[in-house]
């Protein structure tokens, strides 16, 4: 008798096994036909070719859906912003249509890494950390750090910097990290948000605010009395489209894709319909990198 | 009245797609709670067993489990089942599959406690009656066990639906992220939106596990 109890709850656990899995496959199966064939675990590649992505008729881009206003959702649930221009534009000049990849600063380089992703443009910084990972096409834009401050006591330089003085930043940003290697002797106020941050800068709590320098730019254009003193501090870093490691048809077309962009200057085009509300234009040139060359400044 | 922000959620469809995300939490884990509740059970008797050899193995894929964060078992579906098997799961899928791993194994661990909580008087009486071993399981042991049950399982159902902001991570656009797409693309309009916006999700939230709790106390009340 105990025996074939024993049998039965057995038998009933495989089924439920059995079921799970065969949930699982099925589902994963209806759900390759759209996301390609390319992900495959013996050593072939896991990223789709040029032609692959042609012959399917969708390419899907990995974007930031929360970074305004280089990816985000707008009202209306529809991807906006500079980066999203670009990759509108990438898959017309393909001829396919654009699958929008909702990413994570933390999971970039994860989705071209399985090939989930064809492109990445989520405002994704060039580092020699990450070109071991992927591969960068040529940037179009410019990035470096920036420093906001009173117009009746605009910093214009972080030498000879007085004691009593603090600059305000929001913790984990980079401009946090840079002063605190680069400028040890600044005390610094740390914030968790923008949102704090910006209160306790405009309540005059500090007589600076670190950020990278399209955030300062933004911000001193939307409000009275306050200057961009520093538009441009430490390394200047550039902001390019990544492809998954090895993936050199689709990286030769994208940069072959920028050259001819830069002809019709399109990332102007872009920066003016994205960005010019939130930067203005005074600073289209610097931030802009057009036809993948960087000028030297 | 402070500003809170809410009327960026009137914005457009702005308001339908943090329902639409709460829509796609929901069926994440009322999919996963469907698979794994009875799963969960059927583990859970498993682990009571005498045999050795089966208990070390639900041991080993319960400790799994528990200790590993749900994020991280996330990532290794999502992203490791890519790299290692090939197969290009879906971000809805895998969460289900990480969910139903989960739920499974603390659903089994509980009815494992529900089960041994029942005094050993209660089989040896109803295998006095004359009851096979099965009927006596049927009968005797998981109505009472069921009984138990059920607050330590409206609990992990409720788990199981807020863990759901965790699939943000790996692509699925649920009710968090899409609160977050909204207080971003009205960050320089209206910065404070952020504590009305999570005001809000936090009611909807609310509102998706309330009915659990409430169906949970008419089932005790119906059962005393």
């Amino acid at each position: 008798m105990k025996r074939k109890a024993w049998r039965n709850v057995l038998a009933l656990a495989l089924t439920g096994v059995l079921a799970l899995g065969l949930t699982a496959c099925g589902s994963s199966d209806s759900k390759t036909a759209d996301a390609g064939s390319a992900a495959a675990a013996d050593g072939k590649a896991v990223y789709r070719t040029l032609d692959e992505i042609k012959e399917s008729g969708t390419i899907n881009i990995g974007v930031f859906s929360d970074k305004n206003p280089f990816g985000y959702v707008d009202e209306n649930g529809e991807y906006q912003g500079y980066d999203v221009y670009y990759a509108r534009r990438l898959g017309e000049d393909l001829g396919v249509d654009v699958n929008f990849v909702s990413t994570e600063a933390a999971n970039r380089i994860e989705y071209l890494q399985t090939g989930k992703v064809d492109v990445i443009l989520a405002n994704f910084t060039v580092t020699p950390e990450r070109a071991e990972e992927v591969d960068f096409a040529s940037p179009y834009m410019n990035v470096s750090l920036g420093v906001v401050s009173k117009d009746d006591n605009v910093i214009t330089s972080l030498d000879n910097w007085n004691a009593d003085d603090s600059i305000i930043v929001i913790s984990g940003t980079t401009a946090e990290t840079y002063l605190i290697a680069n400028y040890p002797d600044i005390p610094l106020q740390k914030f968790d948000s923008y949102a704090t941050a910006k209160e306790a800068f405009e309540n005059g709590t500090s007589v600076a605010w670190a950020n990278d320098n399209t955030e300062v730019i933004a911000f001193a254009l939307q409000n009275e009395g306050y200057t961009v003193g520093i538009p441009s501090l430490g390394s200047a870093d550039t902001i390019a489209p990544a492809v998954s490691k090895g993936n050199t048809t689709l990286l030769d077309w994208i940069n072959d894709e920028i050259v001819a962009l830069g002809e019709e200057n399109f990332f102007h085009a872009d920066y003016e319909a994205t960005l010019a509300d939130t930067y203005g234009l005074d600073y289209e040139d610097s931030l802009v990198v057009e036809g993948g060359k960087v000028n030297a400044q | 009245m402070p500003d809170l922000g809410i009327d960026v959620l009137f914005k457009g469809t702005n308001m339908l797609r943090l329902l639409q995300g709460l829509w796609v939490a929901m069926k994440i884990s009322i999919v996963s709670i469907l698979i794994s509740m009875p799963l969960g059970i059927l583990v859970g008797a498993l682990m009571t067993v005498k045999n050795k050899v089966v208990k070390a193995i639900f041991r080993v894929y319960l400790e799994f489990i528990r200790i590993m964060p749900q994020l991280v078992l996330l990532f290794i579906v999502y992203f490791g089942s890519t790299r290692a098997l090939g197969w290009n799961l879906s971000g809805e899928v895998a969460s289900v599959i990480v969910f139903v791993l989960w739920g499974t194994a603390e659903m089994g661990d509980l009815v494992r406690g529900a089960l041994i909580s029942i005094p050993k008087h209660q089989y040896e009486s109803s295998e006095a009656l004359g009851l096979s071993k099965i009927q006596t399981y049927l009968y005797i042991i998981i109505p009472q066990t069921v009984r138990r049950l059920i607050p330590l399982s409206i609990n992990l159902i409720t788990r199981m639906i807020k863990t759901t902001s965790l699939v943000l991570m790996i692509g699925v656009v649920e009710m968090l992220k899409v609160a977050q797409q909204i207080i971003e693309a009205n960050r320089m309009s209206s910065p404070n939106a952020a504590f009305g916006v999570f005001l809000v999700v936090f009611v909807l939230y609310f509102f998706a596990c309330w009915p659990f709790s409430v169906l949970a106390r008419v089932l005790e009340k119906k059962w005393n």
